[in-house]
């Protein structure tokens, strides 16, 4: 055989398999969410905007996507910080760190829930310490706030292993020459981290912000878990104009507009941080 | 703070950083250890206790070993069989995602091209989409094709969620064997195949079936895809997000923790592989 078409035979299944199940479904999701047998219309987007549930699912999911990832920056560039510094117990810390890398947001949930609920494990430490009288109902619709906070704690403890991980493999790409340098000419800690470390890792930063944000915005199962339908989000709409709703067009609609705010945001960072021309290591 | 003070001119090594210092980094090692760990440990508690400590109150955030809520939760209708689904569509997202992305990992390691880089182009695109939600029309793929509600339909969609890891990670790894190992079988008589299954094969294997366990675990944890396109076999993560709102406590906690548990395992399964394949599959 012609060894030229070697990598086209290698490549041909993974190709096919990401046509038709990626870029098809791709296409067919606007076909869905812009169309009816008779046409071409925006009739599903009007549906979805005029229900009042469009704008605060929109905000909320936002709104939650901006407290969320730079927290999770700034703590895990705080965790990636002290892994470089460890030298006893590095692996273990490390792999304390990443567990919840492994576990589903379903998971994340379920687990933040056994602390939030009425009868969890916040209520028993506060009522044990007289903090207050009874157990509060934190996660009802009185308290939206509270079930937001869940949320944002649920999503840091989930999430931030991921932005840790990327972080710390680009600082394992920092040669160290240049914090050796840093250092004759007097740069204390804070300094080399913020002169050499920072504009450094921007690549690494980068990916993870893309990669964390468009998660972000998909935030589903936590939120169920938490608040029930309490607390709307965009995926979960989705997901109830797919089965409660029963129309699959709006649904499409709501997917477009994750779509349309995920291919933003990408873009967005694509642009602010891109590396200049020749300042690669 | 005096230890700060006093290292802000001349840097020093950890080692030699005061007392203070030293104190405040392990503190802070602890407390996020703690962070990660005790959320995890809370949720064990409930599920190794009776149903009806589960609802009482206040809490001891002691376990008392009783298997009545694991015990509920195994003879609960549908969870056997759900466990089951969501073990298989995950065998098979592996087989899927490995069987069709080591190839190309493969080849994009191996081979220069033309229309190499519009294959990279195509993979990487896949992580700025919310995947999940193209389980929406899908679903209407499969109604037609006859494949909606079946372990191998969902299977396949888990598998687009997994192919970019598959590719990204073998292309990786098959770029750390030097290609003058192949070279060398080639000269002393192999076929390109022969060489392959006797050089590169076994030394590559502990990184394929690092990121084989990997896509496992990306498929045993999918919610959303997985509540989208299955009905009557339901996969776990599909089965507790339907219940979610009318099963008691108990159930979802012992529910959680048979999400959570395996997922330990597989993490430290492959723990090692972690930066590699983080580190290669973000450039």
């Amino acid at each position: 055989m012609n060894p030229r078409y070697i990598p086209y035979l290698l490549l041909a299944p993974a190709t096919v398999f990401l046509v038709v199940f990626f870029l098809w479904p791709f296409l067919q999701i606007a076909v869905l969410a812009f169309t009816t047998p008779e046409g071409f219309t925006l009739k599903h987007f009007q549906t979805m905007a005029t229900n009042w549930k469009f704008w605060p699912t929109f905000w909320n999911t936002i709104i939650l996507a901006a407290i969320v990832v730079p927290l999770q920056l700034v703590m895990a560039l705080g965790m990636a910080q002290i892994v470089a510094k460890l030298d006893r117990a590095r692996n273990t810390i490390l792999y304390i760190f990443t567990i919840p890398l492994g576990l589903s947001d379903l998971a994340a949930g379920i687990i933040w829930l056994a602390i939030f609920e009425q009868s969890g494990f916040l209520n028993s430490m506060l009522v044990g310490l007289g903090i207050v009288e009874r157990p509060i109902l934190f996660l009802g619709y009185q308290n939206l706030w509270v079930i937001f906070i869940a949320v944002i704690l649920a999503e840091l403890w989930r999430a931030t292993a991921i932005v840790m991980v990327i972080l710390v493999s680009g600082m394992g790409l920092i040669p160290k020459e240049y914090y050796e340098a840093a250092e004759v000419f007097g740069a204390g800690p804070w300094k080399r981290f913020v002169k050499v470390t920072l504009p450094m890792l921007r690549p690494s930063i980068q990916t993870a912000l893309i990669l964390r944000t468009i998660a972000a915005f998909e935030v589903f199962a936590v939120v169920v878990a938490l608040g029930g339908t309490t607390l709307p989000v965009l995926v979960g709409e989705t997901f109830n104009w797919q089965f409660a709703l029963n129309d699959r067009n709006v649904a499409a609609a709501y997917a477009l507009v994750i779509l349309a705010i995920s291919i933003a945001a990408t873009l967005v960072f694509l642009r602010v941080l891109r590396t200049p021309k020749g300042a690669t290591i | 703070m005096t230890a700060a003070v006093a290292t802000a001119d001349t840097p020093r090594a950890v080692s030699d950083v005061g007392t203070a210092g030293k104190f405040l980094f392990w503190t802070s090692v602890v407390l996020l250890c703690a962070w990660v760990l005790v959320p995890i440990y809370l949720l064990l508690v409930n599920t190794l206790s009776s149903p009806q400590e589960v609802t009482a109150f206040p809490k001891t955030g002691l376990p008392s070993f009783d298997m009545g809520s694991i015990n509920f939760f195994l003879s609960f209708s549908g969870v056997l069989k759900a466990l089951w689904n969501s073990l298989l569509v995950a065998v098979l997202t592996m087989a899927l995602s490995i069987g069709i992305g080591a190839p190309a990992g493969y080849a994009l390691s191996r081979f220069e091209f033309p229309g190499k880089a519009t294959f990279r182009m195509l993979v990487l695109m896949t992580r700025a989409f919310p995947l999940p939600l193209l389980a929406l029309p899908i679903a209407v793929m499969f109604i037609r094709i006859g494949l909606d509600d079946t372990p191998i339909g969902l299977a396949l969609v888990h598998t687009t969620l997994a192919i970019p890891f598959a590719v990204l990670i073998t292309f990786s790894i098959f770029s750390g064997i030097p290609l003058e190992l192949e070279e060398a079988a080639w000269t002393l008589g192999c076929n390109r195949l022969q060489a392959f299954q006797k050089v590169v094969l076994p030394l590559v294997l502990p990184g394929i079936t690092a990121s084989a366990i990997f896509a496992f675990t990306i498929s045993w944890n999918e919610v959303f895809a997985a509540s989208v396109l299955t009905v009557e076999n339901r996969t776990l993560t599909a089965f507790l997000l339907q219940s979610l709102s009318v099963s008691p406590l108990h159930l979802r906690f012992a529910g959680g923790a048979a999400l959570v548990i395996p997922a330990l395992i597989f993490i430290f399964a492959v723990r090692k592989y972690m930066f590699a394949m983080w580190g290669i599959a973000n450039r």
